[in-house]
């Protein structure tokens, strides 16, 4: 074949002819077999230490770990167990969430090992002691879209993400279940883990779980992946996964859920194809119950329902109320098992899910959102971070990124929690700003934010009862009374980001008991 | 008067702050706060004195607010019915009713109470529990015994009892005492209410019971969970061809009464009393069921 004709054609001067099969000396040709570069050309290390070693983690760097693994979660203390005797110190830890059985951090804290942390929440006895000044500096509390944000951007830089895996073969293709080679230890999606994986210096899988290339589907894709660590365990499976998560039998609840239920179909954005999030908390979960009796009656379909997903929200996706499921992670076993099993059932990350930096945030595009709430100010503030005593007890997750991205964010809460009043004249902290909170739904009326007099109209005009906020405020006043201001230091524990990753309110440290 | 639908009557413990403090955001018709069994001898006064103070704090709204009280032949049913009638009770329960006698006595130490703190005599309403074999043979003059008297209602569990039998699924050994106690409470024209289902996780159970208690011609029935209350008010909730067929025959009589005419016939069939009050029951039903707007009924009416 001659070329001579390439002069000829004009722009092409650029291109070279082939000059034949390994003639160049670029051209190589592969001649192990899959198996033999399973075998031999694998990124699995012979230990963690070693992982850790030539990830070249040093002093001051920033880690990272996920929490799709709940409270079943083996991995992070492993991790820091290693790297506190390896002797490394000052480290950032940026986590997408902490939960109570991290609680061995403290003493991570306390010798050094650990200077910063970042995270969505905290709970248990580490936010206790974090709440009671155990750190020198803030903890950073991101949302969901927040933080992908923040990792995109380069404003958290990861030097090194631990990502537990489920399932992972030898080249890193990394998933929280597999299709073929299930060993028990499930998640379902990797969402939070997506974000890490892409943007970290380095990443270390580990699994208990190494199964034949090609792992598919994957979460994590082995490009983004360096190495590999097979451990013998990286959670408790009752942890990670409950059960079927149940529909709830306080009436209370149940009330609220129904009322809510009402609410949605009043605005008027209830129709075919509308789209929806909602909590895992009771009240919430119930609604979809309420919900789903109306789709039938009035023949509506969901065109997806987004964000952390139930097995009620399988339910209704395998019974075809909800055509897709666009989901960032599973709470339950059974949503954990749609992702594996259904086609329309899809793994997406928490960038593409609700990073304000994304261009295809999923929240976006989200009709409805049901979120719940600590408390609930006169201005539509809601606080899920910090409770009645001022201590740190749970976590933004993606309650700011979908009250700003849907269209009716509608919050469900009780009134009164024993003795405490739900809507109060300022929050404790300030987590989701009143101006995306769109409608308040309590056992005892349903309050309308005032700059959406569009849906206080259709509200009424579809027979439901609206009061006004502080009308909430002053029948939980009445029932509760005024509570005691809580007693702070002036020390700073805490920063509330919001998804922007601008400050939106301090935490400070809770003053001893005397 | 207007008369008040009693669909749903809900017990809730006397001595459990956040169940009463709760009561009221419920869609029951009424709220019955129980001084007697569910409470502990211990708990007594404990209960009497948080029952008086949710009483005078809690705005119930338009909910009819009932307590049941301890027997009057003991102290501390006495007590209970001071505390109740001064903190403006609706209606006092009478429980264990056994005979007229019981009833007026009740109505008497209630008047020396409304006297003595000023509250209007006669505006304390009663009801009388029926919960023996007894007081069902006496329940007609049961609930002819005073004007107080709003209704009767059965208690089944102590019934069975006395009857030396049990409650079965299908309840074959309450009809006598349910149509017995409901011809004597239609005889005096007062309301009627049905024994608790206590098995709050069987919904098809309790569907089935109130279908049958609601085909005999009772008002409504005694729950014990908020979760009962809908498919209650769902059995008694009209359907919309009853309703259009209500509101028809209400508008019938309205334009025959316009005409001055006597006679009135809707689509060639007389019309007579009892098929316009059955009318108007439908649309009080069809009205607190929330299908019905407030206006359009008044237009009809």
């Amino acid at each position: 074949m001659s070329f001579k004709s390439l002069e000829n054609i004009p722009h092409l001067d650029m291109l070279e002819p082939f000059k034949g099969v390994f003639c160049d000396e670029y051209a190589v040709k592969e001649l192990k077999t899959c198996h033999e570069r399973e075998m031999s050309d694998n990124k699995i290390v012979g230990s963690l230490e070693e992982a850790i070693r030539l990830c070249g983690l040093k002093d001051g760097m920033t880690i990272s770990f996920h929490h799709h693994f709940r409270n079943g979660d083996f991995v992070v203390n492993q991790v820091m167990n290693t790297i506190a005797g390896m002797g490394i110190k000052n480290l950032t830890l940026a986590a997408s969430s902490l939960i109570d059985i991290h609680k061995p951090l403290i003493e991570h804290i306390k010798n050094g090992v650990v200077r910063r942390i970042e995270t969505s929440g905290l709970r248990g006895e580490l936010a206790e002691a974090i709440s009671h000044g155990l750190m020198d500096v803030p903890v950073v509390f991101r949302s969901h879209g927040g933080r992908a944000a923040a990792i995109e951007t380069g404003l958290v830089k990861i030097d090194v993400a631990f990502l537990g895996a489920p399932s992972c073969d030898p080249f890193g293709n990394a998933n929280g279940y597999s299709r073929d080679n299930d060993k028990g230890v499930i998640c379902g999606s990797m969402g939070y883990a997506k974000s890490d994986a892409q943007y970290a210096e380095k990443v270390i899988i580990l699994t208990d779980n190494i199964v034949p290339f090609p792992n598919v589907p994957f979460g994590i894709p082995e490009s983004d992946v360096d190495y590999i660590v097979e451990t013998e365990t990286i959670g408790d499976p009752n942890g990670i996964m409950s059960g079927a998560t149940r529909f709830t039998k306080n009436p209370k609840e149940l009330l609220i859920a129904s009322l809510a239920s009402e609410v949605i179909q009043a605005t008027g954005l209830f129709r075919n194809g509308f789209s929806i999030q909602m909590g895992s908390g009771g009240a919430s979960l119930a609604t979809v119950r309420f919900l789903r009796e109306k789709m039938l009656k009035e023949k509506i379909k969901a065109s997806f329902a987004l964000g952390g997903i139930t097995g009620q929200m399988v339910a209704l996706h395998e019974e075809g109320l909800i055509k897709k499921i666009l989901d960032v992670q599973s709470f339950d076993l059974e949503a954990a098992n749609s992702l594996k099993n259904n086609r329309f059932h899809q793994q997406i990350s928490a960038s593409y899910y609700a990073s304000p930096n994304n261009d295809g945030s999923a929240v976006n595009q989200l009709d409805f959102v049901v979120l719940s709430a600590l408390e609930v100010d006169v201005d539509f503030n809601v606080n899920v971070l910090t409770g009645s005593d001022g201590v740190i007890r749970g976590a933004i997750g993606g309650h700011s990124d979908t009250a700003a991205g849907a269209s009716v964010s509608i919050i469900t809460c009780p009134l009164t929690r024993g003795r405490l009043a739900t809507i109060v004249d300022r929050v404790n902290t300030i987590v989701t700003p009143g101006k995306t909170i769109d409608i308040v739904v309590t056992d005892q009326g349903v309050a309308v934010n005032p700059l959406r007099e569009d849906l206080r109209l259709a509200l009424v005009s579809s027979g439901i009862e609206v009061c006004s906020i502080e009308h909430l405020r002053d029948k939980a006043r009445k029932l509760c009374g005024e509570s005691a201001p809580i007693r702070y230091t002036d020390k700073v524990v805490g920063i509330s980001t919001y998804r922007d990753n601008s400050v939106i309110d301090l935490i400070y440290q809770v003053e001893e008991d005397v | 008067m207007e008369e008040r639908l009693r669909r749903t009557m809900m017990f809730v413990p006397g001595n459990n702050p956040g169940m009463i403090q709760d009561a009221h955001i419920y869609n029951c018709d009424s709220i019955m706060f129980d001084l007697e069994d569910s409470v502990s001898i211990a708990e007594k006064d404990g209960a009497r004195m948080l029952v008086y103070h949710a009483l005078k704090t809690i705005d119930h709204e338009s909910k009819e607010v009932v307590v049941r009280i301890n027997s009057l032949d003991t102290p501390v049913g006495r007590e209970d019915l001071q505390a109740m009638v001064r903190a403006n009770v609706d209606v006092i329960r009478l429980p264990k009713t056994e005979k007229a006698e019981d009833v007026v006595l009740c109505d008497q130490l209630i008047e020396a109470i409304e006297r003595e703190i000023g509250r209007e005599v006669g505006s304390t309403k009663m009801m009388a529990a029926i919960e023996s074999a007894l007081g069902v043979l006496n329940a007609r003059e049961i609930a002819s015994a005073s004007k107080r008297l709003i209704g009767i209602a059965l208690g089944a569990e102590d019934y069975v009892t006395d009857l030396k039998t049990n409650r079965s699924p299908e309840g074959i050994e309450l009809l006598f005492a349910r149509c017995m106690i409901l011809q004597a409470a239609r005889a005096s024209g007062i309301a009627c209410l049905d024994t608790v289902y206590s098995d709050v996780n069987n919904e098809e159970g309790l569907i089935a019971e109130v279908k049958l208690i609601k085909q005999l011609g009772f008002d409504g029935k005694s729950i014990i969970n908020p979760r009962q209350i809908q498919p209650i008010v769902d059995i008694f909730t009209p359907t919309a061809k009853e309703i259009e067929k209500s509101l028809s025959i209400v508008e019938a009589i309205k334009e025959a009464q316009s005409k001055g005419s006597g006679v009135i016939s809707l689509n060639g069939k007389m019309i007579d009393r009892p098929i316009v009050l059955r009318a108007q029951r439908v649309l009080a039903l069809a009205k607190a069921a929330k299908i019905l707007k407030a206006e359009e009924i008044d237009n009809v009416f």
